[in-house]
């Protein structure tokens, strides 16, 4: 059963994101992207992840999906105002991602060792709390520094272009 | 396993033809109430009192002709109105309808279920139910439904975010993140040990969660993304027949939901004032605390009504400036002043 749902959310999820990658018009990539994350939420909770699984739906679903189709929307993006790449830029991309590919694979080499470590508890959100602010906690607040931070620095920038166009 | 899966089967069912229910006689609750507070009469034609206008409506809603524009993006149009409808459904999962009953010496939850990260579900389901707007808005090709869509997924991202800071401070308090058993920390109450309902130690939270509400169900005074002074009807402007009668049923399956959130989180769910002192079996105080639940839950619906045809609507930069310059710091506010509280009495 569970293996199953692991082959069916791992089929929805390469080829959802495929379609992302390959449709012409940016609002169905948006809205392909957005299946593909729900398809890797799904992952989370077959891993026993449910917080985890939530919140990737919260925030990457619900809020930052909804703000890149807010701006496709606002732009009017579409197949015919879609920009055309030269094909140095399109080989650029694909040796680029190819490389990123490479470190994500390299990294998840020795994960087949953690996977009976975790006592597949960790997932929920009591353990999950206790590791971030136990055992993590400095990285933990670091990241909410970085988070600040960037946070401040988008209202900066918003606020030097609303000056510049009053000047 | 058979029998669990029989009994959440009904459950299931009960509960979906429960919030049908509800929402379709919201509708005419909406238009009685409006009568109401305008010193109208309203709806009587159909049936006794008008009864069965819900009925008449749905009828009407199917026979009408049904069109879609010929410049629009015809899946997305018809999926538009789909997802509003399911996201709207989904809500009601994690909902605690009643406490336990015994049955043949088994014990049966009425919630559907009881997942650990239950508030967080409802937010969930909550953020992705925009995309029935926005699709629906962008599909159609019309800049009226354009600007209501835009309008729409503005709007909740804005307030979803103080509505989440409000809750983390109901979090802080009652240290669990299901909903079963945040109602069951309100339990007891006036009577034999007094134990009040969350609303008394968050009256804040709960002001802001209550705005909040309003704002993602997209009701008066933040219905901005249907405004129809501006925008002829918003999002669903090229909407016709019942894809339109399911925008506008979604609105009153969300209202539906959000009060029966708000009074889990906030008045005590399935709990109720005695309910240690009025000496009756473990089943029939559920059946009662279910009757009080959907006595809070219909008070709620009637709120949102009398807000509705007591205040106008805000203008769009009013409508930012409150969930950003207002809610958002007395949510901050809120959080840190229950983390104080909570530090100095460790309650």
């Amino acid at each position: 059963m569970t293996l199953y749902a692991f082959y069916f959310l791992s089929f929805v999820a390469i080829f959802s994101a495929l379609l992302v990658v390959f449709s012409k018009n940016p609002v169905y990539s948006v809205l392909y992207l957005i299946i593909t994350f729900f398809a890797i939420a799904g992952h989370y909770i077959l891993l026993n992840a449910q917080f985890l699984a939530v919140v990737h739906v919260i925030v990457y679903a619900g809020a930052i999906m909804v703000l890149f189709l807010y701006v496709i929307m606002l732009l009017n993006l579409n197949e015919e105002s879609e920009p055309h790449k030269n094909t140095m830029v399109k080989i650029a991309a694909v040796f680029s991602s190819g490389l990123l590919l490479l470190v994500l694979i390299g990294s998840l080499r020795g994960a087949s060792q953690l996977v009976h470590k975790t006592g597949g508890e960790i997932g929920l959100v009591q353990n999950l709390g206790q590791v971030l602010f136990g055992e993590f906690l400095f990285p933990f607040e670091v990241a909410s520094i970085l988070l600040l931070a960037a946070m401040v620095g988008v209202v900066m920038v918003g606020k030097d272009e609303e000056k510049n166009a009053n000047d | 396993m058979i029998a669990f899966l029989t009994y959440k089967g009904i459950l299931v069912l009960v509960i979906f033809i429960i919030t049908l229910a509800v929402a379709a006689y919201s509708t005419y609750a909406e238009r009685k109430v409006a009568a109401f507070l305008q010193d109208r009469i309203g709806p009587d034609r159909a049936g006794p009192f008008g009864l069965l206008q819900p009925l008449a409506d749905g009828a009407k809603f199917f026979f009408k002709e049904e069109i879609i524009p010929n410049v629009s993006n015809k899946v997305l149009f018809v999926l538009g109105p789909c997802i509003a409808m399911l996201t709207a459904l989904m809500a009601g999962v994690v909902i605690p309808w009643g406490n336990t009953v015994f049955l043949g010496g088994k014990e049966y939850a009425l919630q559907i279920a009881d997942l650990n990260i239950g508030i967080l579900y409802v937010f969930g389901v909550v953020s992705i139910g925009v995309y029935g707007i926005m699709i629906g808005g962008w599909s159609s090709n019309n800049k009226f439904s354009l600007l209501g869509a835009i309008r729409a997924s503005a709007q909740m991202i804005s307030y979803e975010i103080a509505m989440g800071l409000s809750i983390i401070a109901l979090i802080l308090m009652t240290g669990t993140l299901s909903l079963r058993e945040i109602t069951l920390q309100q339990a007891g109450g006036i009577g034999s040990h007094w134990n009040f309902w969350n609303v008394v130690y968050q009256p804040l939270g709960f002001i802001i969660f209550l705005v909040c509400a309003f704002a993602e169900c997209n009701r008066t005074p933040f219905d901005l993304p249907e405004c129809e002074t501006e925008l002829v009807g918003g999002y669903h402007t090229e909407y016709s027949s019942m894809k339109l009668g399911l925008y506008l049923f979604s609105e009153y399956i969300n209202m539906f939901i959000s009060s029966a959130v708000i009074s889990t989180l906030y008045f005590g769910g399935f709990n109720f004032p005695f309910m240690n002192n009025v000496g009756l079996s473990h089943n029939w105080i559920t059946v009662l605390g279910s009757a009080f639940f959907f006595g809070k839950v219909v008070f709620f619906i009637f709120f949102f009504m009398w807000i509705r045809w007591t205040i106008p609507r805000f203008r769009y930069d009013q409508l930012m400036n409150l969930g950003w310059k207002i809610l958002l710091p007395l949510a901050i506010f809120n959080i840190a002043l229950t983390g104080l509280v909570s530090l100095l009495f460790s309650r």
